[in-house]
């Protein structure tokens, strides 16, 4: 209830957070916020050349089936990596000033997903480019997206934490996160892992919503056991997040 | 007496200070295998009980490390106590250090909305507020500029005009009278002033004794985190200055 009202009352704050965020990754740039659609495009140009002349890919769609991993990795990296930072650099204020921790740590995953809703502008060009059929699937994405997001927005909740406690998080998440990527099957096909290593992917919950949202894409129906491995993850994850940051958030001032 | 608006009952602020400190898991994991974590406790508040009723001008005096800042911070719930329950009722503005929560890209009109929005107030409120503000901090066309280019004084001057403005029941000051040119000087006393007659409620921690015997309606003085008197300004500042002229 407490946090209901506290979110009411600085819901303004938030925006204004989420504005600021957004304009200061597009700082000084002309293209502004078209950086966001041209690069995984450029990138997405290169990957295809190179994997369907040299590797001679077995993915029948492939910019469709790397542009879906891709915009759903760099949103999950981008976003747990600025908010592992929120609370440590906003140590000035949080030092003077009372407000909800959680509302800084929340800011940066949401301006992070307000870039990643525009992007999938990249996703309706590639569609449009390989003339993919739109299917009624496609009405599922939002919903798989928002599991991401809650699933996202508890990642960064504990990473906040554990990071002002200890700053070689920082490092050692760097180091993960790629390890992560190349775990994620952006760029390959899924099925090239050998059986007896397929429980990585399937253990990668980056992973889980990579795969439910390619099936959407080209109108194949995620199956109900996937729906609720991407609602259980987002929400519980969402839980445990919020659990850790609220038991130790009136430490963190302490830490920073 | 009308009813009280900040309560502390029992209130004890310890900090745990680590010999070393440790800033990494790595170390961390070293040092509690190794059993070398070691922290002392340090008190900078015990056992404090204080009420402020609604309207009063509460000064807080006393040395440096006695607690000041760590009472006012606990009062604008920054920090949570280590025991102890307070109850605040009421919107507090801080003015602990002027501007804490300006953004250097932004101009001035943008920080006016996001200081206030720190503070937990919503757009439609600001906006109304925009003019009185903008006026008060008397900037001229530096509003429109960001403020990484003002001077100090100008950013002192927008952060008081917004404190002032944003019509919050309690007002934290500390030690920011002497901010800005004369002339703003002047303004800004006259501000406090015109709100004490609003019967806002004030706190105020100063060394400057005259200035809280201008002020204040209630002394605290505050030694080693323990209330050492608590009384009318005449009488406080009295026994402060002799204790003062003694230990110097």
């Amino acid at each position: 209830m407490k946090h209901i009202k506290q979110f009411k009352k600085y819901f303004y704050l938030l925006t204004i957070l989420v504005k600021r965020d957004i304009k200061k990754k597009y700082k000084g740039s002309i293209l502004g916020i078209l950086w966001s659609l041209l690069s995984p495009l450029v990138q997405l140009v290169l990957l295809t050349i190179i994997f369907s002349t040299l590797f001679n890919t077995s993915i029948e769609n492939f910019p469709l089936y790397v542009i879906v991993a891709r915009l759903i990795f760099e949103f999950f990296s981008t976003a747990t990596n600025s908010a592992m930072y929120s609370i440590i650099e906003s140590a000035d204020l949080l030092k003077k000033v009372y407000i909800p921790k959680f509302i800084i740590t929340l800011s940066r995953v949401l301006s992070n997903f307000i870039i990643l809703m525009i992007s999938l502008i990249d996703l309706l060009i590639i569609m449009l480019v390989t003339k993919a059929d739109f299917s009624i699937t496609l009405l599922l994405l939002p919903i798989y997206l928002f599991f991401l997001l809650l699933f996202t927005i508890g990642i960064c909740y504990i990473l906040a934490t554990v990071a002002t406690f200890f700053r070689d998080i920082v490092h050692l998440y760097s180091v993960f996160i790629m390890m992560l990527m190349f775990a994620s099957a952006i760029f390959y096909p899924a099925d090239i892992v050998p059986q007896k290593y397929f429980f990585i992917l399937e253990l990668n919950p980056v992973y889980r919503f990579i795969a439910s949202c390619r099936e959407i894409v080209v109108g194949v129906m995620p199956g109900i056991s996937d729906f609720f491995v991407c609602l259980l993850l987002g929400v519980g994850t969402l839980i445990l997040g919020s659990i850790i940051f609220e038991s130790k958030q009136n430490k963190l001032i302490s830490r920073i | 007496m009308s009813r009280s608006i900040i309560e502390l009952r029992d209130v004890t602020m310890k900090y745990r200070i680590t010999n070393e400190r440790i800033e990494t898991l790595k170390e961390f994991i070293i040092k509690r295998l190794k059993r070398e974590v070691q922290y002392t406790d340090f008190y900078a508040l015990q056992n404090l009980s204080l009420s402020v009723h609604e309207g009063e001008r509460l000064a807080i005096i006393g040395h440096n490390g006695a607690g000041k800042s760590t009472l006012l911070k606990l009062i604008s719930g920054v920090i949570e106590p280590t025991s102890g329950e307070i109850i605040v009722e009421g919107q507090i503005s801080p003015l602990l250090e002027l501007g804490a929560g300006f953004d250097d890209e932004f101009t001035g009109y943008e920080n006016i909305y996001l200081n206030g929005a720190i503070l937990g107030k919503s757009k439609s409120f600001l906006d109304s507020k925009l003019k009185k503000i903008v006026d008060f901090a008397d900037l001229g066309q530096f509003i429109n500029v960001p403020i990484k280019n003002y001077s100090s004084g100008m950013r002192a001057k927008l952060g008081f005009a917004i404190a002032a403005e944003i019509e919050s029941e309690i007002l934290i000051i500390d030690e920011i009278l002497g901010v800005g040119d004369e002339s703003f000087r002047k303004k800004s006393s006259d501000k406090i002033r015109e709100l004490m007659g609003e019967g806002r409620t004030i706190i105020l921690v100063s060394h400057d004794l005259s200035q809280v015997e201008q002020i204040a309606d209630r002394v605290l003085w505050l030694e080693k985190g323990k209330i050492r008197k608590i009384g009318s300004p005449g009488e406080i500042c009295a026994v402060y200055r002799e204790a003062m002229s003694v230990t110097n």
